[in-house]
């Protein structure tokens, strides 16, 4: 639907309730697959980190992964869940070429973690509560790559490639419970949810959580209920909406659509659609029915699991301090203003950030660096700030600072040479000669040769013009190459132009 | 050479091993004899004559060079087509894999292979071990040695007839409703089905993955112990695979051998697997061996197991349910033929339909249809779910008999091999061949087929069924060698020892090209 039909938000607000739900795909760093021990890497050569057993060949078997268990575990606590007792693997057939067995192994009534809710606060301080129904352990499918089309859409492809590296990748799935009583910031929510949800993910250190590579993944169902009623709406589920703001967008644009389509006199499809980042729409995917048949049944090559209590108990032992816990304390133990804080936490420094207060530089000092320069320099390069410098080399540069041997901008180019892997910070400025020149007696020499090779200026100064001394200080630091601090070279330029003879 | 063909496994690991006899010999005696024999039986679907001799003469080498090797080393073993092989086709008897090479081994052929024993080759089985005649292989059928007119059992009829005709002592085959155990029943060798879980399914092309276990096959119970010895135990790569620890089975076959070995062992009938259905000549060789038993000492019981009879349509509702969902990654993207449809858009859709519809046999749609139904939204309760707990009863009916007896007894099938298309058009009459072992795979229990002589009325060979509790594969292996024992003392020979002679096929083309 083109934007222009859509029905305005708050009028679609004002006819309709919207009500949400969100499945999200975590997929775990384990070092290896899920059911193999094939390597779980991004970015290898097509089809190389496969096997007989990811690659659905005749005869190959699965072998759980008992880290990827172990770490279902943790998310499954940290979102709150019961852990099961009994817990089992089921197939869920249906054929698709990503799908090398053509059936995924996925759980079904028995997920290993279940009935469990967090809570996230929107940015007006509304908390809102989402229930989880339950958190189940997958494999992921491959990666297809449709060829020969104009938009790399499988509609109007000639071929498709398929990768399986992807295939057999551990994920957990992690499906909420209908959110009612979203209003307004329904959109909001779903942006806020994934967040945590991802930075949960993080947190736990479970999953690389990185959405652009698809670590996290959300599929978003929006169902609209005309008010007054208490009959829920037909829910569309939107897929693989892959950043925060898309998320955001997606429901606004579907509650937009919805209400347009219902006002209008029409129906909602219970169907998928696709999320276009580019024209911010969506499309009609395939319908969905809830008797959608996946013939699931339990997975006869993999035994039942029962995670030991004790095991679970040493698990939550774990468990790291919530997210939003943990930002509370941060941002009040560094006294940062709001803007400031969600500077560092939507650059995802906060890591960074505590672990340079922890290596003895100010909050602010390192939310500067960590947001300014560094941040700069990051982007240019295309890579993660904190993969430039490490927490411990950004404490000494900013101590260096501190102590007057470095200014900002020396500074800058010591980080420089850090980058470049000249060393430590002192050693960069041993061997870049870049310390401050703070022996006086240098600074007089040049003084003096600068005002005695302008006489005129060293008049003026005398006669109490002493905006005239910006010449000299220019002299003099271009004659010690920036390396003097100018607060310096001014107070001194002034005391020798009273005294020089 | 011959004579070396017509040895044990466990004699010609005697001449092997004091190097009167080399693998290379003993290897090609036995190719030599499938040249002979097999254009006519058609046990194999693929020979390996070159990479057998060759793998012959490094054992040769090895053992020349005094490495101390498995006794079974340079004994040549034909291994079934369901079990991946990285160097020779490997088809599970089906068009749709026709020409596939798998890029690994399953595990029982890479213990084959590093014990030393001599891939021949692989062999015909119905497709996706689907059957119980052998005649729903795409590549033809095998016939019997006995009379070949007949069927060799099935699935595993190549792995049995190669074994029955001298072509192999040893072979492989794999197991999941009686598809080790009828095939040797009605080829007169001897068959066993381990306990589920005591031999790796890694590689084993899958076809009801709660069901299918890989088992020996061969001319003696003790040859079949020795293979055991070699193939079982845990497999990591196989997550039902028990991590139990093993006794050997060769010397638990060795026991049996001593006097009184069956003094005291408690025998429980099945009074189910008797009466109707059961041809006269195999109850009446079974009632004799039973008097044969008593008077080594063995005490028989009549047990009871009220619930064998739905043993038969729970396993006609597991086996296709899981087999549905096994058999869906034949679907032409990674491996196997591929066929594009006559008319139409090639999408993935359309090809994996036509690639199916061409390369899968009317069997083996009919099961995939039936387990496509039995798991359906809305069925799965009346039908899956229903067939589980049929199967926890008789799980429960083989608990109350081992309670009263050490081992279980019945006919390993209720006729001798039957002719060919004879039950080709009634699927259900195929099925109910197999009334008597599918039980076993149901429990899990191992199970053993032994000839105990040939119906009067045919002249065709007889099977009994041993089994027992999970597990217990041990005492399967002592008391099958007892028994055989008696047998082979009271007839004075081996049963194969009179399957008739087999022509060399070459003598039968010149005789036509005489004509």
């Amino acid at each position: 639907m083109p934007k222009a039909e859509l029905m305005d938000f708050d009028r679609a607000l004002e006819l309709f309730e919207p009500v949400l739900g969100f499945e999200v795909h975590v997929e775990l760093n384990t070092k290896t697959k899920m059911f193999c021990g094939c390597a779980n890497e991004f970015g290898s050569g097509a089809n190389t980190n496969t096997c007989p057993t990811c690659l659905g060949l005749p005869g190959g078997l699965p072998q759980v992964n008992k880290k990827a268990i172990e770490s279902s575990i943790r998310l499954g606590l940290a979102l709150g869940c019961e852990i099961a007792e009994h817990s089992r693997f089921a197939r869920k057939n249906y054929f698709y070429p990503d799908t090398a067995k053509n059936f995924q192994t996925s759980q079904y009534d028995d997920p290993i973690a279940h009935d469990g809710s967090i809570t996230i606060e929107l940015e007006s301080g509304r908390l809102v509560t989402v229930e989880i129904e339950r958190a189940h352990m997958e494999d992921d499918a491959g990666k297809l790559t449709h060829m020969g089309g104009a938009t790399g859409r499988i509609q109007g492809a000639d071929y498709s490639l398929v990768d399986y590296n992807r295939g057999g990748v551990p994920l957990v799935e992690i499906v909420t419970q209908m959110i009612e009583g979203a209003e307004h910031d329904a959109p909001e929510i779903g942006k806020t949810y994934v967040a945590a949800i991802r930075e949960i993910a993080k947190a736990l250190g479970v999953s690389n959580a990185r959405m652009e590579e698809g670590n996290v993944r959300c599929d978003a169902n929006v169902s609209l209920r005309p008010r007054g009623s208490n009959v829920l709406g037909t829910r569309t589920e939107t897929k693989n909406v892959n950043s925060l703001r898309s998320v955001e967008r997606a429901v606004r644009y579907e509650i937009q659509r919805q209400a347009a389509v219902l006002a209008g006199g029409g129906t909602i499809t219970q169907e998928t659609r696709h999320w276009h980042e580019d024209t911010g729409i969506t499309s009609a995917g395939r319908p969905k029915s809830d008797a959608d048949d996946y013939r699931y049944f339990p997975e006869p090559d993999l035994l039942p699991m029962a995670p030991s209590r004790d095991w679970v108990e040493e698990l939550r032992l774990t468990l790291p301090e919530p997210p939003a816990a943990r930002r509370k304390r941060l941002q009040a133990a560094w006294g940062f203003a709001n803007l400031e804080f969600q500077d560092v936490v939507n650059s995802d420094l906060l890591d960074a950030v505590e672990a340079t207060v922890a290596a003895g530089a100010s909050a602010q000092a390192a939310r500067k660096w960590w947001t300014g320069e560094i941040a700069r320099l990051a982007n240019a390069a295309g890579v993660a700030a904190d993969s430039l410098v490490t927490p411990a080399q950004l404490a000494a540069l900013i101590e260096l600072v501190d102590a007057g041997t470095l200014t900002d901008r020396l500074a800058r180019q010591v980080l420089e040479g850090v980058i470049a892997g000249e060393g430590t910070p002192a050693e960069v400025v041993d061997s870049r000669g870049l310390a401050v020149v703070s022996d006086d007696g240098a600074l007089i020499a040049a003084i003096d040769a600068a005002l005695l090779g302008q006489p005129d200026v060293l008049a003026k100064i005398r006669d109490g013009k002493v905006q005239a001394a910006g010449a000299v200080i220019g002299a003099v630091m271009k004659a010690m190459r920036g390396q003097a601090d100018a607060a310096r070279v001014r107070e001194l330029v002034l005391e020798r132009a009273a005294t020089i003879e | 050479m011959t004579y070396l063909t017509k040895l044990s496994a466990a004699a010609l690991s005697e001449l092997l091993v004091s190097r009167q006899v080399s693998a290379v010999e003993a290897t090609r005696a036995h190719l030599d004899h499938v040249t002979a024999v097999d254009t006519d039986l058609h046990a194999f679907l693929h020979v390996a004559g070159d990479a057998a001799l060759n793998t012959a003469a490094k054992i040769d080498a090895r053992r020349a060079a005094g490495d101390v090797l498995n006794p079974l080393a340079g004994v040549p073993i034909a291994i079934k087509d369901v079990l991946a092989t990285q160097d020779m086709p490997t088809t599970a008897g089906s068009k749709i894999l026709e020409g596939w090479v798998p890029p690994y081994d399953a595990t029982v052929v890479a213990r084959l292979r590093a014990a030393g024993l001599i891939p021949l080759g692989k062999t015909n089985m119905d497709e996706f071990a689907m059957g119980s005649s052998t005649e729903h292989s795409a590549y033809g059928v095998t016939r019997n040695p006995w009379d070949r007119d007949r069927i060799p059992g099935g699935s595993g009829g190549g792995s049995a007839a190669a074994v029955a005709s001298f072509q192999a002592p040893l072979a492989l085959g794999s197991d999941t409703g009686g598809s080790i155990r009828q095939p040797a029943a009605v080829t007169g060798s001897v068959g066993v089905k381990p306990t589920y879980g005591g031999v790796s399914r890694y590689g084993a092309i899958a076809l009801a993955s709660s069901l299918d276990q890989v088992g020996p096959v061969s001319r003696s119970v003790y040859d079949a112990a020795l293979l055991h010895d070699v193939i079982g135990g845990h497999d990591p790569l196989d997550s039902t695979s028990l991590t139990d620890s093993w006794p050997s089975m060769a010397a638990a076959a060795q026991a049996g051998l001593k006097d009184g070995a069956l003094k005291g062992v408690r025998v429980g009938v099945i009074k189910e697997l008797s009466g109707d259905g059961f041809q006269a000549g195999v109850t009446q060789r079974f009632t004799e061996t039973l008097a044969l038993l008593v008077a080594a000492g063995a005490e028989i019981t009549e047990v009871s197991a009220p619930n064998f009879e739905y043993a038969v349509a729970a396993y006609y509702l597991i086996l296709p349910a899981e087999a549905s969902s096994n058999l869906a990654r034949f679907d032409s993207v990674r491996f196997g033929i591929r066929v594009n449809p006559d008319s139409g858009s090639l999408t993935s859709e359309h090809v994996m339909s036509a690639t199916r519809e061409a390369g899968f046999g009317a069997e083996v749609k009919r099961r995939i249809i039936l387990g496509t139904y039995a798991l359906s939204a809305g069925y799965y309760d009346a039908y899956y779910g229903s067939a589980q707990k049929v199967r926890t009863l008789i799980q429960r009916d083989f608990a109350a008999a081992f309670s009263q007896a050490d081992v279980l007894m019945s006919p390993s099938a209720p006729t001798t091999a039957f002719k060919f298309g004879e039950k080709l058009a009634d699927p259900m009459a195929m099925y109910l061949n197999d009334v008597t072992t599918i039980p076993a795979n149901l429990a899990g229990v191992p199970g053993m087929s032994i000839p105990m002589g040939l119906a009067p009325e045919d002249g065709l060979p007889v099977g009994l069924q041993i089994m027992a509790p999970a597990k217990a594969d041990a005492r399967l292996y002592t008391v099958g060698a007892a028994i055989e024992q008696l047998l082979e003392a009271r007839w004075g020979h081996t049963m194969l020892s009179q399957a008739p002679a087999l022509t060399p096929t070459e003598m039968f083309a010149s005789e036509e090209g005489a004509v």
